[in-house]
């Protein structure tokens, strides 16, 4: 019988029944919760007179509708602050740990859960919302689900799934300087579309997601769901366990070493498996910049939008059109010649502290190009904002014409008071370019934190290899 | 749940692939703490021309007469018709809402995204998968003849098309079973509340650290 593969392990340490048809109950760990996805849930449960099955496995901030600018006076749009009032409710009714709005602890849920050492290598994690693929990181199966499966495991602690298949996508080799974890998953979803990793869990593999840190390994799981796939797995090793090690929710002495040497099984045995493999070289991968409105519609810095009429499929065709009418791109232009009116670094994918130095890194000492209207930074959490103060960070930001905000999902989807406006062009650090995504009618490009701060001072994409070394002072 | 059986009804064509959940509600509309309502905002990008809020009234918007869902011919469409991937993106299950709101009762598709498959049987929506050639003749003859009807019986797993032909589709048996009887899974799942507590009490010997409590 072949090995398994993490996924493998995971899966079957979480069966709480299964039956002949493989039909699941599998067992939740960890339940984080969101004001957007959760009312109806608290609702569905209260109509049926049930209780949450586990409060201790749930933790809730409120992160979507939060406002970035100064809190003092709460959150002025009452539709926004309904939602959150109705979180804190909830979560004061029911006794759930809950970081609020003004909590130095509050933050993206997907940037807080792991900062708190509340995702944990082996568990299973959920949360409604897409982007829980991030915490596959630590060798978690973590994967979003709809509300319904919200109020599902708060009266359950269980979901009722199928397994999916295995792929694996390895990244081999050295990466060239200037090439981040969001370039390499950004050349993924480029090489295998957004179904790529349709009905699989996709666990990234290879010596250069080894070498990553975990900040760029939650870069790459976190843009599974963007390839189709909704659970995306690191093997757990010392950089795993040397991040964990210390933080708030993190087991400690004698439980702490127990827990090390169970996670340390949490890898795909070497004759594991998997139902498809996708091999990438490192060393080829540019860095990259999204040219339509889907993340799959990425290239290369260095190339040029390209031509639906050289595309022949027409259903393709149709929508690479479509996608460039609403970008309002001509084929052949160099995408580093594309104009930034605002430019936003924050959003799940890209707000942790080495993304924030990273961008930093790039901006000291230069000035926001007169071209961009805006360029603001929405560091992660409280803790990400804090870390960066006491760098100094926020300060080259300043000095730079950048704007620091108050931490939350901000303007990689809008539903506070940061948009775009229509016609609009940015350069974000989030992980989706869709229509409207980022505001009516505003268009996104979506590129790493240096190519976006970059951006910022130059007033159009440059290769950011080329950036480091000949900007003026 | 409402229980899914039959469904004959017409079809309205999206011929666009990789259809995302943005696309489907709009994210302004997901502050609603209710779960009905959001059928007049369904593909608000598409459907109206100037942008759209929670607290506008969407009969003062200027609609998009170009718009599948504007065009008389597919008025009461309880069917759509969709391409490869639909229903990509976030995890909102506001898209389904919105789609059963409007009237949607299946979603016939080459392909869907998980996390939106897994939705609709939450809210009684089936979402059928059929080859791409079929759905591409599906798309020819909806555009050639006004007034195209399908007819779906969900205990057969057949859709039928006006002449007559037949397609049969696939569906996991358990997802069909809580279709036809309106099952709340919940409750299936509370059958097993014991094994649950047996399966948390074996875990908690293997890995207590999974059970600790945090303030
Ligand atoms: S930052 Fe963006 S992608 Fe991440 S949870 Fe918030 S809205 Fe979703």
């Amino acid at each position: 019988m072949p090995g398994k593969t993490l996924y493998d392990k995971l899966w079957e340490q979480h069966i709480v029944r299964q039956e002949s048809d493989g039909t699941t109950f599998l067992y939740i760990d960890r339940h984080l919760v969101h004001e957007v996805t959760s009312p109806q849930a608290f609702e569905g449960l209260a109509l049926a007179d049930r209780r949450p099955w586990r409060i201790g496995s749930m933790l809730a901030v409120s992160d979507h509708n939060v406002p970035t600018t100064d809190r003092g006076d709460g959150i002025v749009d009452a539709v926004s602050r309904l939602q959150v009032d109705t979180l804190d409710a909830n979560c004061d009714a029911h006794g759930i740990v809950q970081f609020k709005m003004n909590d130095p602890r509050q933050g993206i849920v997907h940037v807080i859960g792991p900062e708190q050492g509340a995702t944990l290598p082996g568990m299973t994690v959920v949360c409604g919302d897409s982007h829980t693929s991030t915490h596959g990181a630590f060798g978690a199966l973590a994967f979003g689900i709809g509300t319904s499966e919200v109020e599902h495991v708060f009266a359950t602690q269980c979901l009722i799934v199928k397994k999916q298949r295995n792929m694996r996508v390895r990244i081999e080799g050295e990466p060239g300087s200037g090439v981040t974890g969001k370039d390499i998953v950004l050349a993924v979803i480029g090489k295998i579309g957004t179904a790529g990793g349709t009905g699989h869990t996709i666990e990234f593999a290879g010596s250069a997601i080894r070498a990553l840190s975990m900040e760029a390994r939650m870069t790459v799981c976190n843009m599974a769901i963007e390839a189709g796939a909704r659970s995306g797995l690191v093997a757990v090793d010392d950089t795993t366990i040397d991040y964990v090690a210390g933080r708030p929710f993190a087991p400690r002495g004698a439980l702490w070493e127990r827990a090390c040497a169970a996670w340390r099984d949490l890898h795909s045995d070497d004759d594991a498996v998997f139902d498809k493999e996708v091999v990438l070289d490192a060393a080829t991968i540019e860095p990259q910049v999204t040219w339509g409105t889907s993340p799959e519609m990425v290239l290369p810095v260095s190339a040029s939008v390209p031509d639906p009429d050289a595309e022949p499929d027409r259903v393709k065709a149709d929508w690479m059109r479509k996608a460039l009418q609403y970008m309002d791109l001509p084929a052949g232009k160099p995408l580093r010649e594309i104009a930034v009116d605002k430019v936003f670094i924050g959003s799940c994918t890209n707000s942790r502290i080495e993304d924030l130095r990273s961008a930093a890194a790039v901006v000291k000492g230069h000035k926001r190009s007169a071209h961009v209207k805006l360029a603001m930074v929405v560091p992660g959490s409280g803790l990400v904002k804090k870390q960066a103060e006491s760098e100094g960070l926020d300060q080259l930001f300043r000095d730079a014409g950048f704007e620091w905000r108050e931490p939350g999902c901000s303007m990689c989807l809008a539903m506070n008071a940061d948009r775009l406006e229509p016609g609009e062009r940015c350069a974000a650090t989030s992980n989706r370019n869709f229509e409207g995504r980022q505001g009516h009618g505003g268009r996104t490009h979506l590129v790493s934190p240096a190519m976006a701060a970059a951006a910022a001072i130059a007033g159009h994409f440059v290769d950011i290899r080329e950036f480091n070394g000949e900007q003026p002072q | 749940m409402k229980p899914f059986h039959q469904e004959q009804g017409i079809v309205v064509p999206i011929d666009q692939a990789n259809v995302d959940t943005d696309a489907i509600i709009a994210k302004q509309y997901l502050k609603s703490i209710k779960r009905s309502g959001f059928g007049v905002n369904l593909f608000d990008n598409w459907r109206y021309l100037d942008p759209g809020a929670p607290d506008i009234d969407n009969a003062t918007r200027r609609v998009n007469p170009q718009f599948v869902l504007n065009q008389p011919r597919y008025a009461n469409a309880s069917i759509l018709l969709a391409r490869k991937n639909f229903g990509c993106g976030s995890s909102r299950e506001h898209a389904v809402w919105a789609l059963d709101d409007y009237g949607i009762r299946a979603v016939i598709a080459p392909s869907f995204a998980d996390i939106f498959f897994n939705n609709c049987f939450k809210s009684g929506l089936l979402p059928i998968v059929l080859d791409e050639q079929i759905v591409d003749g599906m798309f020819a003859r909806v555009a050639a003849l006004e007034g195209y009807r399908l007819h779906i019986d969900l205990p057969e797993q057949k859709v039928t098309d006006p002449d007559g032909e037949s397609f049969t589709f696939e569906l996991d048996g358990f997802r069909k079973q809580c279709l036809l009887e309106g099952l709340d899974d919940i409750g299936v799942t509370l059958q097993h509340a014991e094994a649950i507590r047996d399966y948390e009490a074996r875990r908690r010997e293997q890995a207590p650290w999974l059970f600790e409590e945090h303030a």
